[in-house]
């Protein structure tokens, strides 16, 4: 739809047109503000917690390990320079070899979701696979935050006590 | 000139005073929105809707996703 727009513009005089290609699906997912009369006001993006540890795939398991229990989360991600996730140090991993190093210790290629998915739906599924927390990416793999089921449960049942003292008041 | 831009080259170009333009139905629009954006659905997109655009400015159009 886009293309035929630019095009159309063009047509119409406009010297200077650019086509955002991947459009709003893109923007959405990369979890960037919008606006409008219908914004959900609970997306996975803005319940995920940012400042989540991350380590490089050459760091030791002692360096992630230190910077995980300076966080208070029980993980470490493991990210590539650009931030592309590349796996997961989980508490068995950061019990192991102090001096391994991430890449060899890392579970790979950990499941992700985007900023904008339904964080109802989300959650649901979460609780059939006893997901306690998903990391939640852009669209080119980078990490947004880490989503913990447990938050997003307390906001959604914040967000149905807000609507139902909405309805009675 | 038209080309494809990316996420961080739309939000460039809005920094430098670039028109963003939803070309999706008006009520997707309503829904929700980039920041900024004004509301063309490329079914009316003609002289009479476009009179409000800048054309020394440039102009980027989006929709779901080029689809």
């Amino acid at each position: 739809m886009s293309p035929r727009a630019a095009c159309r513009l063009e047509t119409l005089g406009f010297s200077t047109v650019f086509d955002y290609t991947a459009g709003k699906t893109d923007w959405l997912a990369a979890g960037l503000p919008t606006e409008g009369a219908a914004v959900p006001p609970l997306r996975p993006g803005a319940v995920a917690r940012t400042g989540v540890p991350t380590c490089t795939p050459d760091d030791t398991v002692a360096t992630a390990r230190r910077r995980v229990a300076a966080s208070g989360e029980d993980r470490c991600i493991v990210t590539a320079g650009d931030g592309v996730v590349l796996g997961v140090l989980d508490q068995a991993a950061l019990a192991g070899d102090d001096h391994a190093l991430a890449v060899d210790a890392m579970r790979a290629g950990p499941p992700t979701v985007r900023a904008h998915e339904d964080l109802h739906e989300l959650v649901g599924r979460m609780h059939e696979r006893k997901a306690v927390a998903i990391l939640v990416t852009d669209p080119e793999g980078r990490l947004r935050g880490l989503l913990h089921r447990d938050d997003a449960d307390a906001a959604l049942a914040h967000a149905r006590d807000d609507e139902a003292g909405g309805k009675s008041a | 000139m038209t080309g494809s831009v990316h996420r961080d080259d739309v939000r460039r170009l809005m920094a430098q005073g670039a028109q963003l333009v939803e070309v999706l139905p008006a009520a997707e629009y309503e829904d929700e929105h980039l920041p900024g954006a004004i509301s063309i659905p490329l079914k009316t997109l003609g002289p009479e809707t476009i009179a409000g655009l800048d054309r020394a400015r440039p102009v980027i159009v989006y929709c779901w996703d080029g689809l």
